[in-house]
């Protein structure tokens, strides 16, 4: 099975390959190109770029001075960084805290494997549900407080409960990678440790934090990404308001392009998004590339 | 403080802890499936509450319309995006395990790279292209997820591919057995569990996507997310509808998961942990 095989084996492996090979270049890499090139013109939804809209590259200078795109960028940054701070922080905390035999924990796993894999959309309705001001469980249990917010309402409260839907969504993530590391730690190590005298925090600290590193670097960066993705809960659960407060980054190249119709708009900030993704995508294979076999 | 139970406190904590977090996680979800059977006047009445007369209106009025011909669209786009994403990316997983060809690095990182695309960047240059090209309907967005899905699930099988020893084509190829029938004959069935794993995640994104759904669908193409979505209106929410069409959508990623919770774990921490 190598290479060195004579004749039309030489052509197998493209056999193999081709089919992907296709459909990813019609699905994923020219509708890429063809972003590039719509970033170039500003068009309306439905028009084809002509020359009189050809702006060239100083539509990037003029996105990105636009105020709602400003906004929309801090509400993302701020959006990724609280979220995938707490969601870490939890995470593995919780995988420190739970690790060994707990009866039940494969039910328990399952349990959290749940909100990740139900529809975004279901999960956005959910909770927009959760937090309405009138119906919402979530008022109703505060109700003996007499604090009643308008969550969705309120523009600082509406991005704390789409960051609250995410920690939901994703906590479990964090926890069930953690948990998969330190169950293919070298137990030795810690038990030399302990033989030692080391206390239990010194044990996490100084032992299990550390090697769990790489695996929790890949974690984070899969999360920033797909913080930086993601757009439907959001969509479902609040359309990005009250205002622009929660239009995260990619709703609002959804939104530009197909409801206030400005595709050259849309396609310039998805260029910018993009080289944002490839670069933290690029940072992931960077830590761990499954792919990467040096041959003998 | 009794020894023993000095020894099983903190056990005890540990129990609670991770049951109450449980508990956290399926109390959103019960509280959908509980409004899905309320009336409008239970919902607005008073304080939220799960105990209730339960009425299967909002199923009915749901499914009166267009909605169970979405709930096939969705079917028909799950199961064959599914379908053509294994074949064709386990297929292109075994050209990366076992060939050395020229353009074997690049695909193998392009293929890394497109994986983190985000589905919005998409959007607009498919609704483009789709146009120009005459692709509309249920097979444009069948070729979307399978593009969507084939990174992750070449980048997962080629794990699994991995782990089957060389030796065991080298050996059958001694007795004469070329690519083609040591792939079928002797890699495929040994692929069962990844196959599982990518089969399910590609079923996921594929049934439960909205943003593609919403722009290259209509009124008879339409996808269930986006149907679902469709039911937020600006006049107000019919939110006992809303949350039965919700359990609906959620009902097939719910089964997979108490099926095969453990492909589905080993798929979340493919890549980041070995062996």
């Amino acid at each position: 099975m190598t290479s060195d095989q004579p004749g039309q084996s030489r052509l197998v492996p493209y056999f193999f390959a081709l089919p992907a090979i296709a459909v990813m270049a019609i699905g994923l890499f020219y509708p890429v190109l063809e972003t590039l090139r719509l970033s170039a013109y500003e068009v309306r939804l439905g028009e084809a770029p002509t020359s009189q809209a050809f702006r060239g590259l100083t539509i990037f200078a003029e996105v990105l001075s636009d105020p709602s795109v400003q906004a929309s960028m801090l509400t993302t940054l701020k959006f990724a960084v609280i979220v995938v701070a707490i969601e870490l922080v939890i995470g593995v905390g919780l995988a420190l805290m739970l690790e060994g035999k707990i009866p039940g924990m494969s039910t328990l796993r399952t349990i959290f494997v749940l909100p990740m894999m139900i529809a975004p959309v279901c999960v956005g309705l959910i909770w927009r549900y959760m937090f309405d001001a009138n119906a919402g469980p979530i008022n109703s249990w505060l109700s003996f407080t007499g604090w009643q917010p308008a969550w969705l309402a309120d523009a600082d409260l509406a991005l704390l409960a789409v960051c609250l839907t995410d920690i939901w969504q994703f906590t479990p993530f964090v926890f069930i990678m953690a948990l998969a590391g330190l169950q293919g730690l070298d137990s030795s190590l810690v038990e030399a440790a302990r033989v030692d005298g080391a206390r239990l925090w010194q044990i996490i600290w100084y032992i299990k934090l550390p090697l769990l590193m790489p695996i929790l670097m890949i974690t984070l960066l899969m999360r920033l990404i797909d913080a930086l993705r993601g757009l439907e809960v959001v969509y479902a659960m609040t359309n990005g308001g009250p205002g622009l407060a929660t239009e995260l980054f990619s709703l609002h190249i959804y939104k530009s392009a197909f409801v206030t119709q400005r595709m050259g708009h849309s396609a310039a900030l998805s260029v910018c998004l993009l080289i944002v993704t490839t670069v933290l995508s690029a940072a992931l294979l960077a830590v761990n590339n499954p792919m990467r076999r040096e041959r003998a | 403080m009794t020894p023993a139970f000095a020894r099983s406190a903190p056990r005890l904590l540990q129990m609670a802890t991770a049951w109450l977090l449980a508990l956290v996680v399926i109390v959103p979800l019960a509280v959908m499936v509980a409004t899905s059977f309320k009336t409008q006047r239970q919902i607005f009445d008073s304080g939220f509450s799960f105990f209730f007369m339960p009425t299967l209106d909002n199923y009915r009025n749901i499914l009166e319309g267009r909605f169970l011909g979405y709930v096939g669209n969705s079917i028909i786009v799950g199961v064959v995006s599914t379908l053509a994403t294994l074949v064709i990316g386990t297929m292109c997983a075994y050209a990366l395990s076992r060939f050395r060809f020229a353009g074997r690095g690049t695909l193998a990182w392009s293929t890394l790279l497109l994986r983190t695309i985000p589905p919005a960047v998409l959007a607009v240059p498919i609704y483009f292209i789709w146009n120009r090209i005459g692709l509309d309907g249920l097979g444009g967005l069948i070729v979307v997820y399978v593009a969507l899905n084939l990174p992750f699930t070449i980048w997962l099988l080629y794990g699994f591919i991995e782990q089957i020893p060389r030796e065991l084509e080298e050996s059958a190829a001694v007795d004469g057995c070329g690519p083609f029938r040591g792939f079928f004959v002797l890699i495929l069935p040994l692929l069962k569990p990844g196959l599982a794993a990518a089969g399910i995640f590609t079923f996921r994104i594929a049934w439960n996507e909205l943003v593609l759904s919403s722009i290259l669908t209509n009124r008879t193409t339409r996808t269930l997310p986006y149907a679902v979505f469709l039911f937020i209106k600006d006049t107000g929410i019919d939110w006992g509808e809303l949350m039965a069409a919700g359990v609906l959508i959620a009902i097939p990623p719910l089964i997979f998961t108490f099926m095969a919770a453990r492909q589905i774990i080993a798929g979340l921490t493919s890549g980041a942990v070995k062996g």
